[in-house]
């Protein structure tokens, strides 16, 4: 069911159009909505109901079939994440060199479970499946930085650098 | 439009600089450089830094005036990622691994500028007695190791068309545009024994031929790049060292099937690898290997470029056509098989990048030469990505046949801290383990179907003592309960409930009927579900509980996790004459479990402790256990 985000929605006419304009080229090739709903989420940062709205109108696809789209894909989110976003990885390479213990000491130190955001929305904590880094593992990513052989000491440290 | 002299000429312009990068001193050859230095720029060396190396390395080149004599070049893995970052000068082919930046200025200034090699920064293993520098091939990593998928992986820079030209790049299509008919080329794959790498093994031949004979005004050639099998990079490894040759093989099978149109279909996850698609892509169109009229022949064909959104399943090859359409990525039943009814309803091909990547060595040395690799029923090689426990984390490619013992003791160097060999696990979720008792057995499709597990896309992860296996059994069901797509109730409840069963399991809360449970659930989803990740998600179950019985038995009937992993079965205590009371333990202690007075042996009130084993990593005497 639509839970709404307990963040009320900020987007900006620039980024409204910005979209309207990707999607208006985007329309002329076949099986556009997912190319459509990377762009938005690229824009927003995420994909509350207001910006599947935009989609649905714009490409003329029913709501519903956008929002099928979008909570199919685990990249797409409904929920805005934190301005770091933590992703610890739990590949099998990384999962039988202990990265669960590395993922439950961060939401232990956050204070905050998997999938969730900070309440000052500095950090979420997201987990995924193999970042392809298996020669470090185990492995997190904060936004585009990689953090390898990783121990639960390091975490203080590291997550300092974003504070 | 590019003629084929034209294609010739690029070859050889760049054919002796490519050359130059092998581990033999070639002093006929002459590429007008002094030194080559090739930095690793694949997702594992760009993770431990080889960004910073290159900006470093080539800001100290520049002080030093070196800039004529030294060619720097980016390329894709060398399949040695736990030595990362990776850097190689050659002629001398010295391996610099672990490389830091504070370590660049002198490589620059004693090697680069005076000429003699930094061998306390080498890789041991290439440092010979004598002090000579010995060629990569010869180590344990690659002494065994057959390089037809990878071959350009860490030689070419993969964002440069002119150098894949110069490794026999788009000649292989040249050869198929100007010299065979669609059959012939159909016929030398099947002759080769090629079958599909991405996991069901399937004759890439007669996929081929049966999208040859379906009629359409339509076809298309897909390329499956949704490597979601946690574990596993090898695909990743191939778009991001050599992306040419899955554009140059998805050419050739256009033209076998008929088709002008393809679609790569690469995980988001991989920005590095899809950046480089995007690059050769481009670069592909400008030279014109792919567009219109290649070769002023009247076959055309071009790339797009799908990315994936993170689901599993979009790596079942129904479901990744529904999911280019557009759609939730969901399976649909077969027949129609993609060859008849494919992406948009029109016939289709759809292969694995790995497999690609040996279409064009194929067609230029032949069926022969890569049907004498291998074993009977699987031919030439395989590439898989080493993880887990093993000194030697990285890329491996090996003919067919090779022993799981050799990849792991001898290329992989063996488990790390004198631990035992427990099994390996491929396939991934699909697959299951191979214990310490097959380690000799010849690896190929056949014999791991044998051995209850699956080749999949090359995953292999090696476990030791350690590595509690129902634990393991439990951690692929997480996985699938979150990849299944829910559109058929076998897979959707199945995986469900053989997850809370599992987990009822390592909770010491298991029966002997569950495991009766288990069994016949698992029977069930393998000939109902819809498609192959719900028919074998009971696989890494069924595999463990066959040869890790007592594993299962310890945990439901003592109730006890004989490698300790499984938390609730835990129990952690202090070892009396070990302590010395120093109430350490007992002030990290979380939950206030631990008792004790100074200089007294301290308890754990077991009711109280929440196993997190905080105490056991803060006691400097070693004097609590876990049992």
């Amino acid at each position: 069911m639509y839970k709404k985000p307990a963040v009320s929605f900020k987007g900006t006419e620039e980024q409204a159009n910005e979209l309207r304009s990707f999607i208006a080229q985007a329309k002329q090739e076949r099986g556009a909505l997912m190319p459509v709903l990377q762009k938005a989420q690229e824009i927003y940062g995420y994909l509350p109901i207001e910006v599947q709205t935009i989609v649905a109108d714009e490409l003329e696809v029913p709501l519903s079939e956008v929002y099928g789209v979008a909570t199919f894909y685990s990249q797409f989110s409904l929920n805005p994440k934190g301005e770091h976003r933590i992703s610890v990885c739990l590949g099998t390479a990384c999962y039988v060199k202990g990265a669960d213990k590395i993922l439950e000491a961060l939401e232990e130190k956050l204070g905050i479970k998997c999938g969730e955001c900070t309440e000052d929305g500095r950090f979420s904590i997201d987990s995924c499946r193999c970042v392809g880094a298996c020669g470090l593992a185990p492995v997190m990513m904060i936004d585009e930085d990689v953090y390898g052989r990783l121990t639960v000491d390091m975490l203080d440290d590291i997550l300092k650098k974003y504070m | 439009m590019l003629t084929i002299e034209q294609l010739n000429e690029y070859r050889d312009k760049t054919r002796d600089l490519i050359k130059l990068r092998h581990h033999k001193l070639q002093p006929e050859l002459d590429c007008g450089y002094k030194y080559q230095v090739l930095v690793c720029g694949g997702t594992g060396c760009t993770s431990s830094g080889s960004k910073k190396i290159l900006e470093v390395l080539n800001e100290e080149i520049k002080n030093q005036g070196l800039e004529n004599d030294v060619k720097i070049v980016r390329t894709g893995c060398f399949g040695l990622c736990s030595l990362g970052p990776i850097m190689i000068v050659y002629p001398e082919g010295a391996f610099y691994s672990n490389v830091t930046v504070e370590e660049i200025p002198r490589i620059v200034k004693e090697h680069l500028k005076e000429g003699s090699p930094v061998k306390e920064m080498l890789y041991e293993q290439t440092v010979c007695e004598d002090g000579s520098i010995k060629a990569l091939d010869e180590t344990d990593f690659y002494k065994k190791q057959v390089r037809v998928a990878l071959r350009n992986c860490g030689v070419i820079d993969p964002e440069n068309i002119e150098e894949y030209m110069g490794t026999n790049g788009y000649q292989a299509l040249a050869k198929v545009l100007t010299t065979m008919t669609p059959e012939e080329v159909i016929d030398e794959i099947t002759k080769s024994g090629l079958r599909g790498r991405g996991g069901g093994g399937f004759p890439t031949g007669r996929k081929w031929a049966f999208a040859r004979a379906s009629q359409s005004d339509q076809k298309y050639v897909c390329c499956n790049a949704d490597e979601g099998d946690p574990g596993a990079f090898m695909d990743r490894s191939i778009l991001e060292g050599d992306p040419h040759t899955v554009l140059e093989a998805m050419a050739i099978a256009g033209y076998a099937i008929g088709a002008n149109q393809g679609y790569i279909y690469v995980r988001a996850e991989y920005p590095v690898a899809v950046e480089r698609l995007k690059i050769a892509i481009k670069q592909a169109e400008e030279y014109g290997v792919l567009g219109d009229g290649i070769f002023g022949t009247d076959f055309s064909f071009r790339v797009g470029l799908r990315l994936g959104a993170g689901a599993f399943v979009c790596g079942e090859e129904t479901a990744l056509m529904t999911s280019i359409e557009g759609h939730r990525g969901e399976p649909r039943p077969r027949p129609p098989f993609p060859a008849i009814k494919g992406l948009f309803e029109k016939p289709t091909i759809l292969n694995n990048v790995e497999t690609y990547a040996n279409i064009c060595r194929i067609i230029l040395k032949g069926a022969d030469w890569f049907a004498s690799m291998g074993t009977e029923k699987s031919k030439g090689t395989k590439v898989f990505a080493l993880g887990g426990k093993i000194t030697n984390v990285g890329l491996v490619e090996v003919p067919m046949g090779t022993t799981l013992r050799e990849i792991v003791e001898e290329i992989g160097g063996g488990v790390p801290n004198g631990k035992k060999f427990k099994a390996a696990q491929t396939g991934g979720p699909s697959g299951g383990c191979i214990p310490a008792e097959h380690i000799d057995v010849p690896i190929d499709y056949d014999n791991l179907i044998a051995l209850g597990s699956m080749m999949g896309s090359g995953g292999l992860i090696v476990m030791d003592e350690d590595t509690c296996m129902v634990d393991i059994a439990k951690f692929f069901l997480d996985f699938t309960v979150d990849e299944s797509c829910g559109k058929c109730v076998s897979c959707r409840v199945g995986t469900k409930r053989l997850h809370e069963l599992v987990t009822k399991i390592t909770e010491g809360r298991g029966t002997p009927e569950d495991i009766e449970k288990i069994k016949e659930l698992s029977k069930y989803m393998k000939s109902t579900a819809l498609c192959a990740l719900g028919q074998t998600a009971a696989n890494p179950v069924i595999s463990t509980m066959n040869y890790f019985e007592d594993e299962y038995k310890a945990h439901v009937e003592e109730k006890v996790c004989p490698s300790r992993v499984c938390k609730k079965l835990l129990k952690f205590e202090i070892i009396e004459d070990k302590c010395k009371g120093c109430t350490l333990c007992a002030r990290n202690c979380p939950a206030g479990a631990i008792s004790g007075t100074v200089k007294n042996p301290h308890k754990i009130d077991t009711d109280k402790c929440i196993k997190c084993g905080v105490c056991m990593d803060n006691c400097k005497f070693g004097a609590i256990i876990k049992k």
